[in-house]
């Protein structure tokens, strides 16, 4: 009886605590995007997060984007060489990039890459209470250090994205036509016949501004709300990769749900 | 930390490379630039079995694509499938046109050809083919096949 009471107790207080948590998370989202004026009026501030988030990460991404590339050219051929249909090749590397790889692997590398930063970052910043301190200087810590960090990570994701799909379009371009020797005529064509800009290229820009805005409002989110310890900031960094690498996976199926069945 | 002139021309820098690959994205890779129709006008064709046709299959005529399939519905007072396609304001067809579903290559996709007919008059908004040809159906037409060996063999019989 006293166990189960505990079990109970225990589920009682995860309820609550998440729900805090959840609205919690609501209100700094909506406090954000409040106070995004302000910070597009500073713009300089935004300036300053596009470089760190966005040039920062251009290196990893578009290396990413080259192997995954190159794997695709070299996976794809030796199936589709199976059927005879080896010209196909353009279709599989660029269909699976535009549509799923280049906003998904994008937004798990951004997490990783600088949402861990954004966390950390502003998970010390509460920790050597300097989000204290600009308060007691009357300016809001939201506008002055969330909501730029917001914008710059909902501005560099979808780009970073586009040039993850180039460079894995131009790998399997390398390993398929540079090296393999499929037909270069008939791989761009065939992908230009297949590959839809409204229904693919469109799809995949709005897939991945909709997971820009969960991974940075998590990252946001987890800094903000972290324990002001240096064991409270290593907890939140890694809740950011995982909550938001979870939240991008489950974010893609409902995506890809809505999108591509017709 | 990083001078500011330099930091802003780093974030040009890949705000340009970002956009650059967006752009390379929708005219290298996705086709943009190629057809689609503007201004169109809908025709209706009535087939007994439309196959594997899909909605947005190119309607071909000669080889060129004129128009896209809009939307393909069943008719429940013709028990037939109700094809609709939108084609493009530049190509008009005379009105004994005929519309059949035929498949790119052996295992490609498959699209509606048209073949120009000889009358005078041109179909208009709304108009319907007189002269459809369904989709070719490999069982139906395997067990055609088997039943003319099996007359055949028969006949020799006698």
């Amino acid at each position: 009886m006293n166990a189960l009471t505990g079990v109970l107790r225990y589920l009682g207080n995860y309820a609550i605590s998440s729900v805090w948590r959840l609205g919690y998370g609501a209100r700094l989202f909506l406090l954000t995007l409040l106070y995004s004026g302000e910070s597009f009026k500073r713009f300089q501030l935004v300036l300053k997060e596009l470089y760190s988030i966005g040039v920062l990460s251009l290196v990893i991404i578009m290396v990413s984007g080259l192997f995954v590339g190159f794997v695709l050219g070299l996976q794809g051929y030796n199936t589709l060489e199976k059927y005879g249909s080896e010209q196909a090749l353009g279709i599989l590397v660029a269909l699976s990039l535009v549509r799923e790889l280049g906003p998904v692997v994008t937004a798990l590398l951004f997490a990783g890459r600088a949402g861990t930063a954004i966390t950390a970052e502003i998970g010390l910043m509460k920790a050597t209470e300097q989000l204290s301190a600009m308060e007691m200087m009357a300016v809001e810590p939201v506008a002055r250090v969330v909501a730029p960090r917001f914008w710059a990570g909902v501005i560099s994701m979808p780009l970073l994205a586009a040039l993850f799909s180039t460079m894995g379009v131009f790998g399997g371009y390398i390993v398929g036509v540079v090296l393999i020797g499929v037909d270069e005529g008939s791989f761009w064509s065939q992908m230009q016949s297949s590959v839809d800009f409204h229904e693919d290229i469109l799809n995949g820009v709005i897939k991945s501004f909709v997971f820009a805005v969960a991974v940075t409002a998590i990252a946001l989110l987890e800094g903000y709300d972290s324990k002001p310890t240096a064991e409270g900031v290593s907890r939140a960094t890694t809740r950011t990769v995982v909550t938001s690498s979870l939240m991008v996976l489950f974010l893609d199926f409902i995506l890809t749900s809505l999108m591509f069945t017709s | 930390m990083i001078e500011r002139t330099k930091m802003d021309l780093w974030v040009g820098v890949f705000v340009a490379a970002g956009f650059a690959g967006l752009l390379f994205l929708s005219m290298k890779v996705g086709n943009m630039s190629g057809f689609s129709v503007t201004n169109g006008y809908t025709l209706h064709a009535y087939f007994d079995n439309v196959g594997g046709l899909k909605v947005r299959a190119p309607v071909k005529s000669a080889g060129v694509v004129v128009g896209r399939v809009s939307e393909i519905k069943f008719d429940n007072e013709r028990y037939e499938a109700d094809v609709v396609m939108k084609i493009d304001g530049r190509f008009k067809f005379p009105k004994d046109t005929s519309a059949s579903i035929l498949t790119s290559g052996l295992l490609g996709e498959q699209y509606i050809g048209l073949d120009a007919g000889g009358d005078d008059q041109m179909l208009k908004n709304g108009d319907k083919f007189q002269i459809t040809q369904s989709a070719v159906v490999l069982e139906k037409l395997i067990s055609q096949f088997m039943y003319n060996k099996a007359s055949e063999s028969d006949s020799n019989k006698k």
